[in-house]
This record gives structure tokens, sequence and C-alpha cells, in this order.
């Protein structure tokens, strides 16, 4: 599981894709813990939830044909539209 | 072939009379082998009544989570655990929401908002981004706000809304299992307020809360005597946090005799895929849905869940040779 930060709210690019991500984004577990392969097959279906950094709850707005996932601390993460 | 199937083929097709609440019991409960007799039945009555053109919608979550009722299958509710946040969409996103649904083809786009009912906030934002989308986006605007006063009724239809959803969920003798801070019959008295309005009516449900087949077949025949002019079919996608969140999906044969009892139960009314489709029934329940009643999709992503692409279900469509309805269809 890779962490894909790509743009903070201050509106500069910050890529961390393909750093380790700490924290799964759809339970907000440990990601190195557990099995989160149902996680990472419900995610083809839903946004991220939890930052994967820091485990934050994000704020995410899903749109019709994508979606953004706000952390306070790492940015926003968005799909491609 | 089962009594009751001649009996629909006589009663629905032929004089466009649904079947009531003990028909739509006895489609629910055909065997698995009858399954596709009932879903070929209730195409011939959606062509016969509704015709061939699929209604296409998109829908958008104007204010995300918070919300103050308990709808235990909602993710937005602020009673739950749920990881979904709280947050608001701006006029530039939601007017880029509507083009990003224009741009498929859809007729209809549905400004939702996680509420018990609207405040003077979010009628100030429906305000502006009505106004907004209609300068903008050539598309019909429906919305979803919740319970209703009779002073928003109003300010909404003077707004351009030419449809209101307002889900009754599932039947009245079940309701009181899913939702307790607030009743079946006060949804009830905002549909009627929407009818008088002459607001288009929008209301369905979600099959898979718990509910028995019997209370599935009172739900149907309830909605029948409501009469909406669309009936969203949505099937349990169980979230994360909410008391249903640990429910099974609902089967996918379950699924489509549904489908095929609903449309038997109203032969004319906009049958509309809504969410939970892809977990219940993956693309191929899709196509049986499609062809055994369902005569509209919401295509895209839904209010905190994704869909599938709009592109794949335009395809489908396509296949199917079912045309997409035309804005000048609806006005």
């Amino acid at each position: 599981m890779t962490a894909k930060t790509v743009e903070s709210d201050a509106g500069t690019t910050r890529t961390v894709e393909g750093e380790a991500a700490l924290w799964c984004d759809r339970c907000g577990e440990r990601a190195a813990e557990g099995d989160h392969a149902a996680c990472a097959a419900a995610r083809e279906l839903e946004p991220p939830r939890y930052c994967p950094a820091c485990r934050r709850r994000m704020k995410v707005q899903v749109l019709p044909a994508g979606w953004s996932a706000a952390c306070v601390e790492h940015g926003t993460v968005r799909s491609g539209y | 072939m089962p009594e009751i199937l001649d009996i629909a083929r006589a009663q629905v097709l032929e004089r466009g009379t649904g079947l009531d609440e003990a028909g739509v019991l006895a489609v629910l409960r055909l065997p698995d082998e009858h399954v596709p007799d009932a879903l070929q039945l209730a195409h011939e009555v959606r062509m016969r009544w509704c015709g061939p053109e699929v209604e296409v919608e998109g829908i958008v979550s104007l204010k995300t989570g918070g919300c103050p009722e308990d709808c235990h299958f909602c993710s937005q509710s602020g009673l739950f655990t749920s990881p979904v946040r709280s947050v608001w969409l701006d006029i530039p996103s939601l007017v880029e929401a509507a083009k990003q649904t224009a741009a498929t083809g859809a007729t209809e786009f549905c400004i939702v908002a996680a509420v018990r009912g609207p405040d003077e906030r979010l009628m100030k934002q429906m305000r502006e981004g009505v106004a907004a989308i209609k300068a903008e986006v050539d598309i019909q605007v429906a919305a979803s706000l919740g319970m209703l006063s009779q002073e928003q009724v109003d300010e909404l239809v003077e707004m351009g809304v030419h449809r209101y959803n307002h889900n009754l969920e599932t039947s009245r003798t079940y309701f009181p299992n899913v939702v307790t801070t607030h009743s079946w019959e006060e949804r009830w008295d905002t549909l009627r307020m929407v009818r008088d309005s002459g607001m288009e009516v929008c209301c369905g449900g979600i099959l898979g809360l718990g509910e028995t087949v019997e209370q599935r077949a009172e739900f149907a025949a309830q909605l029948a005597e409501l009469d909406p002019h669309e009936v969203p079919l949505n099937f349990l996608n169980p979230r994360p946090g909410t008391p249903l969140g640990d429910r099974p999906v609902v089967e996918g044969k379950d699924a489509l005799r549904a489908i095929a009892a609903f449309r038997l139960a109203m032969p004319r009314t906009i049958l509309r895929y809504a969410g939970g489709r892809e977990i219940t029934l993956g693309d191929l329940g899709t196509r049986d849905g499609l062809l055994g009643g369902i005569n509209a999709v919401i295509v895209g992503n839904y209010l905190t869940t994704l869909g599938r692409p709009a592109s794949a279900d335009l395809e489908l469509l396509d296949d199917l040779k079912m045309p997409v309805k035309a804005l000048s269809a609806t006005l």
C-alpha cells in the first residue's frame, strides 16, 4: 500500500506516491498489521477516508466523475477525473 | 407458467393496472427457475407502458455528513462512528458536477443534502447553486433535502427544481427498525406537499435492510399507492460504522425478483437503478435488470461511494439498443 498525497491545500504539489503508507486509508488501522485485502477490494468503489500518512479522517467530496480527499496536515488527494 | 405471471400478463401488461400487495408477494416468492419469466414480463410491461428510452441521472452531495438523523443504513449520520466527515460543496464545484453529469447525456441532476430538513444556510446555497447551474448547464435540476415545510416546497418550485426526491426507504411497518428520529408518516407528509406543489415526486428506498419478503411487498404496494413519477431502487451497501454495517448484501436473484415485482406493481413509473447495484448485481445482473423492468439509471458516482464509470453504463445501453432519453423529451 502506498501513500498518494499529491497536492497540498496551499496549492503546491507534494508527491509522496511510493512512500509506504502507515495507515489503511479505508479502515484507519495500521497498514502493516492485519489483512487489508477486503479494504483494498472495497476501495474499488469507495474514496479513501483516512490519511495514509497520519490516520486523520479526511474531508472527502465525491463528484459524479471523481473525488477528492483532504487531510489538514498532508494535503489533498484527487482521483483522475 | 406460475398463475401470478398469467394474472400479471392480463392485468399489468394488457390493462396497465399494477399488481396489489398479494400479487407482488407472489412474484417475490417465485422459485428461481421462474425469475427469468418474471423479468421478461416486467420488460414487456416497461416497453409497453414507458417505452424503450432510459432516463439518465447524476447526483451529488451538496452537504455531506453530520446529519442529526439516525437512518441505520447511512454513513452520513452524525450519530454513528462512520469515517465520513461533514463537508459542504462550493458553488463552482456544484456547477462542475452538473457539467460532468450533462457530459454523459444525462437529463437529470439531483442535488442532495444530508439533513433532517433544510435550514436557511442550505436554502441559500440551493438558491445560488440552482441559479448557477441553470445559467451554465442544460439539464433538469432535482433536489433531495429531507423533510420540507410548505414554504420550502414553494421556494424550490420558484427556483425551478422540477423533481423532489424523498425516499420512504422501506415499508411502513419496518421503518421504525431503521429510523427512530422521525417517522414514516413525516416523510409521507413531505411527499404529499411536494405532490400538491406540482413538482414531480421521486420516492423509493433500499432493499436489504433486514425487511421480510412480506414487508418488501408491503413497501411496493405503499409506493404504488403514492404513485410517484420515479422510484429509485437501492440495494444496501453496508457502510462501516453504521448499525447495518454488518448486514449481508442482497442476493442477486432476490434483487432481480424485486426489480420485476416493483415494475409489475408500478407499470408506468420511472424505475431507476440507484446505489448498491454494483455489489449486489455486478455487470451481468445490471444488464438483467435493464431487461427486467428498469428504465433509468444513476450514472457515475453516488454521494459517498463510487459507481461504475458512466461510459460503462452508456455502452451497455447502446448494446441493448435502449436510447437515452433526450432533454427535449423531459421538458
